[in-house]
């Protein structure tokens, strides 16, 4: 069952082509890494899919709503159900770690107990102790800004997540333990994710499906298992460094 | 709908008629983000925390700066009049000149220009940093409207504190005034106090703190309009700052002539 579709999109701005006419379905639960080189619209598509740009042509179904006839209102509310992890984690500056978390619980009146047993549950979630939660995001490393960012994402429980690079600038230890991260949200909360990254080992752990996007469109889906069989240049190009970890 | 390309200086006509359509362009985009405000502070539910603390941060932060400025403009005010107006038996006019002076132009006008300086730039990097750091993008995600968190309580704030520090100038100003004029010129202070209670109306102060409140929306529209279409990283926050302290100065100093036109009928 598909959560997410992408129909014929295409996406371009100032007269340069970006995407074109995207045809994929996104299956409830899975983890789809998309991949591909830097400037091939990767990051682009998880804004389309988020509602933050809108498509030139084509549209996205999410849950089965077209999301091109939503007006501002609609959109607010189905954002709810997705949470995005962005590639500089995006922590707002002037705020506490605690008042990240809780910013978009605020935002949907829950009770300030509420809050903060949540915030606490996410703080344990994405493993990080919860002395951090009065910390404020200059003072955190990539990984615990991270960390964060992904519990500022699932704090709503949102049945989607995406991750944009989320391994971008981090060493390959804490890079693992945020791929480690991602699975094991995957496995405990059943969210259906999508992963942007040319990060290879990231793609390979947390991946269920697998699509390259390249000069502005998707010119491969292949299942984890099959990656072997992959069939364009680029893919392969991609996997060669990496055939015993496939 | 997008900016017309860059064209070559070489070519002017084509130089000209693109600079003026970016101008357009941009014009457009500011009534934009005050149409949008507007509708936030009227129609939607106001953040009052961020409120709150932007009026600290515009109109407390600013006391000090305001304090040192009126202060000394009055008292340089009444060093340069004080003796001209004894030497032609003028000296009860000085209170008149010097609180009109305050009242109609100089406390709207330096104040606003201080606080676009000190303000404006503050608010076109904190949003302009923002944006390049990818949490405007992150507030849209968690169902916030930048408008609504970030740019209607920046204008709410500017434009009910830009009046109270005009007040508070004018006060400063003319008691800097009084000072020196006593000292310098002995002019007494019941002088200097007839001629304000006898020329000065008190529409001279409120068509003053009418201008306040355009140039407190003018300082936080443009300030927040600049962030918020700031592009190119930390490059990009340096030019939106000065963009902003720029163009808000120009539009507080072109605004204040029609305005003084309208509100004085001059």
């Amino acid at each position: 069952m598909s959560v997410i579709s992408l129909v014929n999109l295409h996406y371009q701005i100032d007269g340069q082509v970006i995407l074109t006419d995207l045809n994929l379905e996104f299956k409830k639960g899975e983890t789809f890494v998309i991949m591909g080189p830097s400037g091939c619209g990767k990051s682009t598509l998880l804004r389309l899919i988020m509602g933050l740009v809108k498509p030139t042509a084509g549209w996205i179904e999410i849950d089965g709503v077209n999301t091109s006839i939503l007006s501002k209102k609609d959109w607010q509310v189905l954002r709810r159900k997705m949470g995005m992890v962005f590639q500089s984690a995006a922590l707002f500056d002037s705020m506490t770690v605690f008042d990240n978390i809780a910013f978009g619980l605020r935002r949907e009146k829950m009770s300030e107990p509420l809050i903060k047993n949540r915030v606490l549950e996410v703080l344990s979630i994405v493993g990080l102790d919860h002395s951090v939660a009065d910390k404020m995001p200059a003072d955190l490393s990539g990984g615990m800004k991270k960390r964060t960012a992904i519990a500022r994402a699932i704090a709503f429980e949102p049945p989607i997540l995406l991750y944009d690079e989320p391994t971008t600038g981090l060493d390959p230890i804490i890079a693992d333990t945020i791929n480690d991260l991602i699975c094991e949200l995957q496995d405990r909360l059943e969210i259906t994710s999508i992963v942007v990254t040319h990060d290879i080992i990231s793609a390979l752990k947390v991946a269920d499906r697998v699509g390259l996007l390249y000069e502005t469109d998707l010119v491969e889906v292949k299942e984890r298992a099959d990656l072997k069989q992959a069939e364009h240049p680029l893919m392969k190009e991609f996997l060669k460094n990496f055939k015993s970890a496939i | 709908m997008s900016l017309p390309r860059k064209v070559k200086f070489s070519d002017p006509l084509a130089y000209f008629g693109r600079n003026i359509t970016t101008g357009l362009f941009r014009l457009g985009e500011l009534i934009q983000i005050y149409l949008k405000s507007f509708k936030a502070i009227f129609f939607k539910t106001i953040f009052w925390k961020n409120t709150i603390i932007q009026m600290e941060q515009i109109g407390i932060r600013s006391l000090p700066i305001v304090s040192i400025f009126s202060l000394f403009t009055g008292m340089v005010f009444s060093l340069q009049l004080a003796k001209i107006f004894s030497t032609f038996g003028l000296s009860s006019q000085l209170g008149q000149a010097l609180t009109l002076a305050f009242a109609r132009e100089l406390s709207p006008v330096l104040t606003g220009v201080v606080v676009a300086g000190r303000v404006g730039s503050s608010i076109a990097a904190e949003i302009g940093s923002m944006k390049v750091t990818e949490q405007i993008e992150a507030l849209e995600t968690m169902s916030t409207d930048p408008i609504d968190y970030l740019v209607a309580p920046r204008i709410v704030a500017a434009g009910f504190m830009l009046p109270v520090l005009v007040t508070y100038a004018n006060l400063i100003g003319i008691i800097g005034g009084v000072v020196v004029a006593t000292i310098y010129a002995s002019i007494p202070p019941t002088n200097f106090a007839d001629g304000v209670l006898t020329f000065v109306t008190f529409w001279d102060f409120i068509g003053g703190l009418i201008k306040a409140l355009f140039f407190g929306l003018i300082i936080a529209g443009v300030g927040t309009y600049k962030g918020l279409y700031t592009e190119n990283g930390a490059v990009g926050v340096g030019k939106a700052t000065t963009e902003a302290v720029v163009v808000a100065t120009i539009i507080i100093f072109i605004i204040n002539y029609f305005l003084s036109m309208m509100l004085y009928n001059l």
